[in-house]
């Protein structure tokens, strides 16, 4: 019964934690035009509102089935459809959908349009139909070809962007165009010379193995207090260890030399037999048969 | 006007002969060429690490056979869908290495280390070869992605350094992976002189305390608390770390032998064989001869020596906070470096040179195998920081 209950136990820990890994929280609304009169233009030659999904994880993500609507009271206005090869957004990249109100015209035309010079909320809803995966309410003070964006690609905050500056519109693009890698380029201007990487990389490598050793003294030393009363307790309880009697080279030589007399079957011939004491404590870390291979010539 | 059947045969013959490896060879391949037979001779005949000098010797052999690349023959090991590319893809990609790591794992026996744990700090010193290398390479130029790359030979982990220049620096891949394995082969000539250097007769005398037995017990929670503590500290040597001490737990908890055998065995054979072939082979001439090899040879070696020497130079000072019984013979700093079990007999080999009676394998392989724990944090955090 028990082991049964161990199972189920095991299965619904694994279930749930399946369900987990493949949420969709990484859906993310990253920039929406509710006025397009000169911007993208659709696979039909038409210029309409369009929102933009970005998936922020590192991983595809599979967005069919999830909701895209403009209307909290009805969170399942448009199920993005099944099997459409499109819907899975590879990592970190982003796709369009047209709010053009004419979802006859495919997967990524919606069933509902954004109106100009309103607020125009737009929420993103899981496969359950309830779970809000991400929502934005945007302004109505939004002009004609002007998106309202995040700062950075699934996060930061939102802004109206307008082609202006480094305001760029950027339909299934980054909102922030890099050309190089931040980090390097502060290495670089920064840390020049390397004793900073040196500094930080040696104390975490340091600070890794520290706690390591910390830790597993604290565990020799617990062990060896386990080994202690364990033996303690075994010796109360009359069981005998082995190896604790005649460990003594004499006992060992007085014993051979009284098998060696009692057993002889050998000839008679004349020896001298020299018993030396030699204190040597053999230890397998020094033994010959560690030797692990030949060394190069 | 039509073709006389000799005119058809010299056009045909014409064009394989512009095919052939004689009509687009280069000065270059015939360098590599000799540079891949140096190996295979190195291996074969000196026993240099053979069981990477060959499949890179012979891999470079591969690589440097010249052909058309034009011809679009999907022959060459960056063509995509040759069979060499493909071959290609666990370097590439990465995950060739995890997978020695897994090995490495399987067939290690961290007792030592378990049994003295502050021997691991003599694996985070060897570590400063690493960082020393990384600033040099930064003052002749590279960028810090790249230094960080070719830095991390001083780590002495062929697997490693492939791992880490797979992600911040591919294109000197070839020239880092060879590098580092070339070092590692020769560990036997270049640690002996540095610690010769750095100690004294007496210091080379010093007998370390048998260590003590360890618990079947310890030998399990080792791997797992190695990989949370390790891990958490670092999380970007989760592919290496990860893998080693699963490796390693399969070996120690007594319920998986077939698991660890195939993975200490076969399994680590077959990706040694294709990471140390396409790895060689990835060494073009047209890619592989540049000065930035040069100075990434350069860059290896000296990295090598100040990991070698920040090693042993560790031990003396951490033996001065320690108590006469428990001194720890310096001629064992060098095996911080990860080259196992290499640099750890090149440490019993010179204390042996020194007292016959003076066996320090076992105590070696403690910092050793923490420095392959050593250098993969290390590889983490320049990932951490770099990528």
């Amino acid at each position: 019964m028990k082991k049964n209950l161990l199972i189920l136990f095991i299965a619904l820990l694994g279930f749930s934690t399946a369900a987990f890994a493949q949420s969709r929280n990484g859906l993310k609304i990253n920039e929406v035009m509710v006025s397009n009169e000169t911007n993208a233009i659709d696979e039909f030659g038409e210029r309409v509102a369009w929102i933009e999904l970005f998936n922020s994880t590192h991983a595809p993500l599979e967005i069919s089935s999830v909701y895209i609507t403009n209307d909290k009271n009805n969170p399942t206005k448009y199920p993005v459809p099944l099997f459409d090869v499109n819907t899975k957004i590879p990592k970190r990249q982003h796709v369009i959908f047209w709010a053009d109100g004419k979802p006859s015209r495919g997967t990524f035309h919606l069933n509902f349009t954004l109106k100009a010079g309103e607020e125009n909320w737009i929420g993103v809803y899981d496969a359950d139909g309830k779970t809000l995966i991400d929502e934005v309410t945007i302004p109505a003070n939004l002009g004609i070809d002007e998106s309202y964006a995040r700062s950075e690609d699934g996060k930061g905050e939102w802004e109206i962007r307008n082609d202006v500056g480094e305001k760029y519109i950027t339909p299934s693009s980054n909102n922030v165009i890099r050309d190089i890698n931040d980090k390097i380029e502060m290495f670089k201007t920064k840390d020049s010379h390397g004793f900073a990487m040196t500094l930080m990389a040696m104390g975490v490598v340091f600070s890794a193995l520290i706690v390591l050793c910390l830790c597993f003294l604290l565990i020799s030393k617990i062990g060896s207090a386990v080994a202690r009363r364990n033996k303690r307790e075994s010796i109360g309880n009359g069981v005998e260890i082995p190896g604790a009697l005649a460990d003594s080279g004499e006992e060992i030589a007085a014993i051979v030399m009284a098998l060696h007399e009692h057993l002889d079957t050998h000839d008679k011939e004349s020896m001298v037999l020299t018993i030396n004491k030699v204190r040597r404590s053999y230890s397998p870390w020094s033994s010959k048969i560690y030797g692990l291979r030949r060394m190069p010539k | 006007m039509e073709q006389t059947f000799g005119e058809f045969l010299v056009s045909n013959l014409t064009e394989f002969w512009h095919f052939t490896g004689f009509y687009n060879a280069t000065f270059p391949h015939f360098v590599m060429l000799a540079v891949g037979l140096f190996f295979i001779w190195l291996a074969i005949k000196k026993n240099f690490e053979p069981m990477l000098l060959v499949p890179i010797g012979f891999g470079i052999l591969i690589g440097n056979i010249p052909f058309n690349t034009e011809a679009g023959l999907e022959i060459g090991i960056y063509e995509q869908g040759s069979v060499l590319n493909i071959l290609y893809n666990g370097v590439s990609a990465g995950w060739y290495p995890p997978l020695i790591f897994l090995g490495i794992g399987a067939m290690t026996d961290f007792s030592a280390l378990i049994a003295n744990p502050k021997l691991m700090l003599i694996g985070a010193a060897a570590q400063f070869g690493i960082f020393g290398a990384y600033m040099v390479a930064l003052a002749i130029g590279f960028a810090p992605d790249q230094a960080g790359a070719i830095a991390i030979i001083g780590g002495a982990d062929g697997p490693t350094a492939i791992f880490l220049s797979s992600k911040l620096a591919p294109n000197l891949m070839g020239a880092i992976a060879v590098s580092a394995y070339s070092y590692m082969a020769l560990v036997p000539v270049i640690q002996p002189p540095i610690m010769r250097l750095f100690t004294t007769k007496n210091e080379r005398l010093i007998k370390m305390k048998p260590a003590r037995a360890v618990s079947q017990n310890e030998k399990i929670i080792f791997p797992i608390v190695g990989l949370l503590l390790t891990c958490f500290v670092v999380p970007t040597g989760l592919p290496l770390l990860g893998m080693l001490f699963f490796g390693n737990l399969l070996r120690e908890c007594g319920v998986t032998t077939r698991l660890a055998k195939t993975a200490s065995n076969a399994l680590t054979d077959i990706v040694t064989i294709l990471l140390g072939m396409t790895v060689g082979a990835s060494t073009q001439a047209t890619t592989f001869l540049t000065k930035d090899t040069i100075f990434i040879f350069f860059l290896g070696f000296m990295a090598f020596i100040i990991a070698s020497a920040s090693g042993v130079l560790f031990v003396k000072f951490f033996n001065l906070f320690l108590r006469k019984d428990q001194k720890i013979n310096p001629l064992i700093g060098n095996a911080g470096v990860s080259a196992v079990p290499m640099s750890a007999r090149i440490s019993n080999n010179l204390g042996l040179e020194y007292d016959p009676s003076n066996y320090l394998l076992m105590h070696a392989m403690g910092p050793n195998v923490a420095g392959v724990i050593g250098s993969a944090v290390a590889a983490g955090v320049l990932l951490g920081f770099l990528a």
